[in-house]
């Protein structure tokens, strides 16, 4: 239909027929344009491929590689490094599945001759508490805008020499696909501490991208690169209206994601349906590698994302234009972000899933609707906080904030349901509520929710105290 | 062992609220369920004292439902409102006839004065011949529009402050679910508010107390206290895009009970970026009710009807608008596009 001359050997979106070539050429142009039309890639940026092993993450992977390449007219220009998470611990996959799986992708990323890292999810069980706290991300004064940046990197380049570019890829691969056994074991139960495959699904996604974050920090990686296509967007933006995370669609289905403040995640992939990608890696033989999921296999009402996801195939079936009416409504959406203020606690982002609180109590709404139903249908508890786990730790810790970070009672304190759900925004609450045990929750997620609650409760002690920021404000500028 | 009530611990359980899953007796299910509806009227601030207020009867269970609480809270809480009943004939044989009779009955029985308006008299068409004209598929838009009209002229005609309207949580769900899958952003972000803006004249207000109070718990509610009610889906509802999102939400329901208040949870806090292109609010130039376009979509859909171009309310076809508006002909090009597809697949 392009070019008028080669025969066609595809069609994509009812009518358009593309031979060879242009397809190819259809294919690269879109992911391009897709990155230069959202200009958040500087130039010398370090950026982290996240690759699944899925097609579309590996048709991302040989883009990257294309653009990257010599004879590309203009190429990009970023440091890319890879990242695998090897997840089979919570799928449930055996010891040789994941050696096998690793191998193969490992061939695949040393092809590519990029950095990579290979990491287990067990790994998860010995970050920080830094990842959960979202970092600054003051603008370097030295590449103000975009425009700049390039203009400068094109001067410069002309005293970068060939070497340089090569010793800066050749770098240590990490591939830290050993895991201890107690890991293993911590990681298995907590998978199995969640009652339904929904909530399974949504903590595997949390931690990967805690995951993911963590080391993009460590190694200096300023953004990430997700493989997310357009109708796996679709399907989600679906599932998350369905699990109540309204107030985060943006940043969960828009091109970029800032919400980790110093790395941002963006999605180069999303204009691109999954039946072209499809095509595409089957046509210019785009190695990739399946791996199963939580989900694979499951029948159709197994979870809210596996149902959403057949809803969405069916009725694309019956009516084509579905997942691009998602799509454009997904791009009209925009997050509310609350004015930035120095003294703004990290207490009001959600401590899973790093958005903004969504849970202040409107007069007129449906959460008020939840509470009241809740309270109507149970007869009324002294004071809830008084169940049974927390009671201990109540009595042990009633003198003073004093106990010290390994002190007398971290180990017997399990943080109640109560206290998580105040740190959580609507949707991860109802995740913490389909748990089991609060306890299997990795370590770093606990000591940080437990000083959060420290912190509120001093904040509630001193707050007749504390001034206002406006009013500090107002006071010096009468001076 | 029989289950005692969550509430009262006294008195033995019969049902599971499907809201919460806690189980409750009958009294107490009653109670909670009568005392949420309460907290959303004083919460949203939906009613002021001495007005009088229409609710939109149809004979179903909703709005069964919705006058038996409204007159009960009325009392209970001196909320000092004056109710009455007001029904929509839209014509449908077997279907809306049968259900105006339950509405008769529902005002002996909650001494509630009545009125019904019908399309017949009000544009001169019943859906049977709408749908005659139109076909199977897209004859819901034209319901729709004209009942909502036909409400509130009838309302305006009694004179009436606030209609009050019996959609539930699992209603005001799936046309979330909808409005997404139709990328149609202005409905998106008005169709969660509880009651519709009561700016200018000749917009009453319309309100929805039930917004929070389950499909199913109503139907316990019904079955409990032998209610009335009329219970046949419509006769052409089964070829409605609606239908996919109810199956759709059906089965969340399923999954997880709480994602129908979490889907509306979903709609009221998301936002949409600025500089995306809403609709303004005007007035029709032909019968002056609001709109925002030139014409307001029942005179636009009914334009259609009269001239036997059904296709004319369906689809965008903006442009034309003006020359209906002008009385033009329109060329036989435009007169092609709005003619009825031949169906061959009557009932």
């Amino acid at each position: 239909m392009k070019c008028k001359e080669g025969t066609a050997v595809l069609i994509i979106r009812v009518n358009d027929a593309f031979c060879r070539s242009c397809f190819k050429e259809y294919f690269i142009h879109k992911f391009r344009a897709m990155l230069g039309k959202n200009r958040v890639i500087f130039p010398q940026e370090k950026v982290l491929l996240a690759v699944s092993g899925g097609t579309a993450s590996c048709s991302m992977l040989s883009q990257v590689q294309e653009g990257l390449s010599r004879e590309a007219p203009k190429k990009l220009r970023f440091v890319p490094g890879i990242i695998y998470i090897d997840d089979g611990g919570a799928c449930g996959r055996s010891a040789e599945e994941r050696q096998r799986s690793n191998a193969l992708l490992k061939s695949i990323f040393t092809e590519t001759g990029f950095t990579y890292f290979i990491v287990s999810l067990e790994q998860v069980f010995s970050l920080p508490t830094s990842v959960l706290v979202p970092g600054t991300s003051d603008p370097d004064p030295s590449n103000p805008s975009y425009k700049q940046a390039v203009d400068q990197y094109i001067k410069e380049k002309q005293t970068l020499t060939e070497e340089n570019v090569a010793s800066a890829v050749a770098q240590l691969n990490i591939e830290d696909s050993a895991y201890s056994p107690e890991h293993k074991l911590a990681l298995e139960r907590l998978f199995s501490s969640m009652k339904t495959l929904t909530a399974k699904e949504d903590m595997l996604q949390t931690l990967r991208q805690h995951l993911i974050l963590h080391i993009a920090r460590e190694n200096g990686y300023s953004k990430v690169m997700m493989g997310d296509s357009c109708s796996r967007l679709a399907v989600k933006l679906l599932s998350n209206i369905a699990l109540g995370r309204g107030a985060a669609l943006a940043s969960d289905t828009g091109f970029s994601d800032p919400r980790y403040g110093d790395v941002v995640i963006v999605r180069p992939m999303r204009d691109y349906s999954s039946k072209e990608i499809a095509f595409y890696s089957r046509m210019f033989n785009v190695p990739s590698v399946f791996i199963s999921g939580l989900d694979t296999k499951t029948h159709d009402k197994a979870s809210i994302q596996r149902l959403t996801e057949s809803f969405v195939t069916n009725l694309q079936f019956d009516f084509p234009s579905t997942v691009s009416t998602i799509y454009r409504t997904s791009e009209k959406l925009h997050t509310v972000m609350p004015p930035q203020s120095q003294t703004a606690e990290p207490a009001s982002k959600c401590l899973l899933c790093l958005c903004t609180l969504d849970t202040k109590v409107d007069k007129a709404s449906a959460f008020h609707a939840t509470l009241v139903s809740e309270q109507l249908s149970q007869i009324k508890l002294q004071d809830p906080s008084l169940d049974a786990p927390a009671q201990s730790a109540e009595q042990c810790c009633t003198e003073g904030q004093g106990c010290g970070p390994g002190g007398c009672c971290s180990s017997n304190r399990l943080p109640s349901h109560q206290d998580l759900k105040t740190l959580l925004c609507y949707s991860c609450r109802l995740t913490i509520k389909d748990m089991v045990a609060t306890n299997t929750l990795p370590p770093y997620i606990i000591t940080e929710a437990e000083k959060r609650q420290k912190r509120s409760q001093m904040k509630m002690e001193i707050s007749e105290y504390l001034l206002e920021d406006d009013e500090e404000d107002g006071g010096t500028a009468a001076l | 062992m029989p289950v005692q009530c969550s509430n009262c611990v006294q008195r033995r359980a019969v049902l599971k609220r499907p809201k919460t899953g806690h189980s409750l007796c009958k009294d107490c299910f009653f109670w909670a369920f009568e005392e949420e509806i309460h907290q959303t009227i004083v919460s949203a601030g939906l009613f002021n004292r001495g007005e009088t207020v229409a609710i939109g009867a149809s004979g179903g269970k909703d709005s069964t439902v919705l006058a038996h609480v409204m007159k009960v809270l009325n009392e209970r809480y001196d909320y000092g409102l004056s109710l009455l009943l007001l029904s929509v004939d839209e014509g449908i044989t077997g279907y809306r006839d049968d259900s105006l009779e339950t509405v008769k009955r529902n005002q002996q029985q909650y001494e509630l004065p009545l009125k019904i308006v019908s399309y017949e008299e009000l544009y001169g068409w019943t859906m049977d011949a709408i749908v005659k004209q139109v076909g199977l598929k897209n004859n819901c838009t034209f319901c729709g529009v004209f009942r909502r009209q036909a409400l509130d002229r009838g309302a305006m005609m009694l004179k009436v402050d606030k209609i009050c309207t019996g959609h539930n949580a699992d209603d005001v769900a799936e046309t979330v679910l909808m409005n997404v899958l139709r990328g149609d952003i202005a409905r998106l972000c008005r169709c969660t508010s509880i009651s519709t803006a009561s700016d200018g004249e000749g917009a009453i207000p319309r309100c929805k107390p039930l917004k929070y109070a389950y499909e199913k718990e109503i139907v316990l509610y019904a079955y409990f206290k032998k209610l009335d009610y009329f219970s046949t889906e419509c006769i052409y509802s089964p070829n409605a895009y609606r239908g996919h999102a109810r199956a759709f939400l059906k089965d969340l329901e399923s999954i997880r009970p709480s994602s129908i208040i979490d889907v509306i949870h979903s709609s009221e806090t998301l936002s949409i970026k600025e500089g995306v292109k809403m609709p303004v609010q005007g007035t029709c130039s032909r019968c002056g009710y609001i709109s925002s376009q030139a014409l307001c979509k029942s005179c636009v859909l009914l334009e259609g009807l009269n001239r036997g171009l059904p296709k004319l309310g369906i689809g965008k076809h903006h442009r034309l608008h003006g020359k209906i508006l002008a009385q033009e002909p329109l060329t036989e090009q435009e007169e092609k596009k709005l003619k009825p597809v031949n169906c061959n697949c009557r009932l």
